[in-house]
């Protein structure tokens, strides 16, 4: 023991250890009253994780110059390798599931409201690297959805209006574009240099951004405090101390109820690996199981469910305005992302969390969220399917509307319409744990 | 606030839910109820496989050993009468046939079946196998019901001619059953896996969150 | 928030219980990531045992196969080279002439370490740092009775593969494991045919 403590001591003198375990862990100061949604930034990190571990084994094993014919090899071949391989399969879906429910916490709460913006902006960033990281993980396997999705997708790069910047022509414009696109292929055609290309990003370059943006996202918010279901703001009551009232030691008080938490999380990870591993085609798509084929296109091509809503939204716009529809729907993908990425100055309402703002607040972010719920089911269907003779691609247009009809109209101007209720000085407690 | 967040999870899960069962299934004349604990079943596939199908198609990501292991066949039975290709147990599963042959014979390459009950599924496989029927305008005189004209000769032909309704079914189930545990040769061990780790997940959640309740005694 | 009346046994206990618990978990799941590491069943299928015809093997030829990625020589040694072999022994020129190190399977450790007097299966990778040494069916003037000579830094080796004294290599070369399924067919790395 005095060996340990003369070594801790060492170690201190050095290197601020037990600093910043008070800082970050004894000593911050978390509100007692987190309730469900809180449980998601943990979950997230507990997936990051998982992601990491797994992805660093299935490199040992992957190779992007064999791409579908080793990922055979890691089903099949390499003792437990399928484990590994849907691990990391299934990891992506998940973390995608808690990012979203994380996101909805913070809209729910107005999490990213002053002086929490940054933590927002950081967070949104996460969100960011983790579609681009997805999709090109998407493509690893290079089975035939992977290299149909990657071909659409890439494709995209031909759709952007590059004829807005001046004295640039629409035929120059084009070229733009395809040399954007044939850039990022590095071949004329989707092709194993590509593959290589991405692999190198998926597994280097993005988890480094990723871990960068984390520490950045966490360090942020402890800076700041959290925000809790209430709004209220728990450094304002402080005691004799400086502790704050409403406040509990985050370590050990929820370190212990994020771990009860994260085994919860783990059943439910676990149950969906071991029995439904392919998320019924959601998650791994039937034509992933061939390689990829460049002469033969899947009947139904279909983005990954987490990209759904924005796939609908690109889809929704099949009409010209200005702009030709295919740029068109690029902005407007591209802008369903971008606005959220300003959530924090388009909120004007007085009152943080849902739970004192007026019904019209509640029932638009209701809306809010089934609207990208909705679009995320239509993203992944046909878009010509039809429910009450309308086709999902006439709907999502509908939901696009609602979608940016939020953060555009209701959080700037919402309050006007509704009346709050009055927002208590300290926390409450009882609708939450 | 607890019921609205359960509104938003299930009006938002509902519509994946149905359609996890339409991915899964798909539309398709017979349903053969693949049962991968029939080993029996997935012997004799085996057998019907690679006497019937492997002279076109191979199982290219599989193993002879592993078909042998798996299913309870001795090592020189392997050899005897599944592996006739190569003399070792740990090979793969391939053909002899040069697939730009066999692009000008049938006019399309026969895929490789390791996977077919993945990407499609065994339903498809097994109405497929039970679906030829005769049409002259096909250059081997057979057409398929579940895959419009069909580049396939019906291969089976004198199968269905010598064996009775019932035994040719049952030997068109061993075929798909074997198929789909080669799709997925790790499901019975991966789903005994999985029971194991909940359990064991179970099992840690009770002092966990008896820890969580006694901390918690100290916040009111 | 209050720390009246705390029971810190039960918290330690509990706490205790959790990490034990969560330590079994965490040995578990390490499981597949170490299993993983092993070799794979590509690995196993090209490391499988080889076979060899040695029936047609002419007195005093050699064949090398390869076998997990080392030479492994079959030899069919002459009258006149097991006459060599008894003779060194007494020259006193060999390290370990009894094949006491275990550098062979137990049924190769005789004089002539094979199982047939006139059938050598050898892993030809030097002991020293890993060379294929060169083989002489005939004396030369360093090897009075033939043997294995090692150009990378000259260690010698009689031939039943014997280490001779003063040499840089410290044992004899290594007699894999092996068997005869038949009269003609010798299996290299699998014990299940004849191994007498």
């Amino acid at each position: 023991m005095a060996m340990g403590k003369a070594l801790a001591d060492w170690v201190d003198a050095r290197l601020p250890v037990s600093e910043a375990m008070r800082k970050h862990m004894t000593e911050y100061y978390a509100p007692k009253n987190f309730n469900f949604w809180y449980y998601f930034g943990i979950f997230s990190l507990v997936v990051l994780i998982n992601q990491l571990v797994t992805g660093i084994w299935l490199t040992m094993f992957y190779s992007p110059t064999d791409a579908f014919a080793s990922v055979e090899y890691i089903m099949r071949d390499v003792q437990y390798g399928w484990l590994l391989r849907y691990m990391h399969a299934v990891g992506a879906s998940a973390f995608f599931a808690v990012i979203y429910l994380h996101m909805f916490r913070g809209l729910l709460y107005g999490s990213y409201k002053p002086p929490r913006e940054l933590v927002w902006v950081f967070g949104m960033m996460i969100y960011l690297v983790l579609m681009a990281e997805g999709f090109l993980g998407y493509v690893l396997p290079w089975g035939n959805m992977s290299y149909w999705g990657a071909q659409v997708i890439i494709s995209l790069a031909e759709a952007i209006p590059f004829q807005v910047i001046p004295f640039v022509s629409a035929e120059r414009a084009t070229e733009l574009g395809e040399a954007l696109t044939t850039w990022v292929r590095g071949d004329y055609l989707l092709s194993e240099a590509t593959v290589n290309k991405f692999f190198a990003l998926h597994v280097v370059a993005l988890p480094l951004v990723l871990i960068l943006l984390v520490v950045l996202h966490i360090l942020a918010l402890h800076e700041v405090g959290s925000n809790n279901p209430d709004g209220v703001e728990i450094k304002k009551n402080k005691d004799e101390n400086g502790v704050p009232k409403d406040g509990i030691p985050f370590h050990p008080y929820y370190t212990v109820k994020d771990f009860a938490g994260v085994v919860v999380f783990l059943m439910v990870f676990a149950a969906v690996l071991f029995y439904f591993p392919t998320g019924g085609g959601y998650m791994i798509e039937p034509p992933n199981w061939q390689p990829a084929n460049p002469m033969v296109t899947p009947d139904h091509i279909a983005p990954v469910w987490y990209y759904g809503p924005f796939y609908a939204m690109l889809r929704a716009i099949d009409f010209n305005f200005i702009l030709e529809a295919k740029s068109l729907g690029l902005i407007v993908m591209g802008g369903a992302i971008a606005v959220l990425f300003v959530v924090p100055w388009l909120d004007r309402h007085p009152v943080k969390s849902i739970r004192y703002k007026g019904w019209v607040s509640k029932v638009a972010l209701g809306i809010f969220a089934v609207s990208f719920v909705i679009l995320g089911f239509f993203g992944t269907e046909p878009a010509d399917k039809e429910f009450l003779a309308i086709s999902y691609g006439d709907w999502s247009k509908l939901f696009t509307f609602l979608y940016f009809f939020y953060l555009l109209f209701v959080l700037p101007f919402g309050h006007r319409f509704e009346q709050s209720k009055p927002v208590p000085d300290r926390v409450t407690t009882g609708g939450g744990h | 606030m607890k019921t609205f967040a359960i509104a938003v999870l299930v009006f938002g899960i509902l519509p994946f839910a149905g359609n996890v069962q339409a991915a899964g299934g798909g539309d398709y004349p017979h349903s053969p109820g693949v049962n991968m604990q029939d080993r029996a079943s997935l012997q004799r596939g085996a057998a019907l496989f690679v006497d019937n199908c492997m002279g076109c198609h191979s199982l290219e990501y599989k193993r002879y050993g592993r078909v042998g292991e798996d299913l309870g066949i001795p090592e020189d039975l392997v050899l005897e009468h599944l592996n006739f290709t190569t003399e070792e147990i740990g090979s793969r599963m391939e053909i002899g046939f040069p697939e730009d042959d066999a692009q000008d014979f049938f006019g399309v390459a026969p895929p490789d079946l390791t996977n077919v009950t993945r990407w499609e599924s065994p339903d498809y496989v097994y109405s497929f196998l039970l679906g030829f029927y005769e049409d002259e305008s096909r250059p081997f005189g057979y057409n398929n019901e579940v895959f419009d004209n069909v580049g396939m000769p019906h291969v089976m032909e004198r199968m269905e001619r010598e064996l009775d309704e019932e035994e040719f079914r049952q030997a068109m189930f061993d075929i798909t059953n074997f198929l789909y545990y080669v799709g997925d040769p790790v499901k019975l061990e991966r789903e005994r896996m999985g029971a194991y780790v909940l359990f064991f997940l179970a099992l840690l959640f009770i002092p966990a969150y008896l820890l969580k309740k006694e901390y918690w005694k100290d916040v009111h | 928030m209050s720390n009246d009346g705390v029971n810190n046994g039960r918290r330690t206990f509990l706490i205790g219980v959790t990490a034990a618990v969560g330590a079994v978990g965490v040995a578990g799941l390490a499981v597949p990531f170490v299993r993983s590491w092993q070799p794979s069943a590509r690995a196993e299928h090209a490391g499988a045992p080889v076979e060899v015809d040695v029936s047609k093997l002419e007195p005093g030829q050699r064949v090398t196969r390869g076998w997990r990625g080392r030479p492994v020589w079959v030899i069919r040694r002459t009258e006149d080279m097991l006459e060599g072999l008894e003779r060194i022994v007494d020259e006193g020129v060999l390290a370990d002439p009894d094949s006491e190190q275990e550098q062979q399977p137990e049924y190769a450790r005789n004089n002539y370490r094979s199982i047939r007097p006139e059938i050598l299966v050898l892993t030809g990778v030097c002991t020293h740092l890993g060379c294929s040494p060169a083989y002489n069916a005939e004396p030369t003037p360093r090897l009075d009775h033939g043997g294995f000579y090692c150009a990378c830094h000259g260690s010698m080796f009689d031939l039943a593969g014997r280490v001779y004294r003063g040499v840089p290599a410290p044992t004899n070369l290594v007699v894999p494991e092996h068997s005869y399924l038949s009269e003609d067919v010798v299996i290299i790395g699998s014990e299940e045919g004849d191994t007498a």
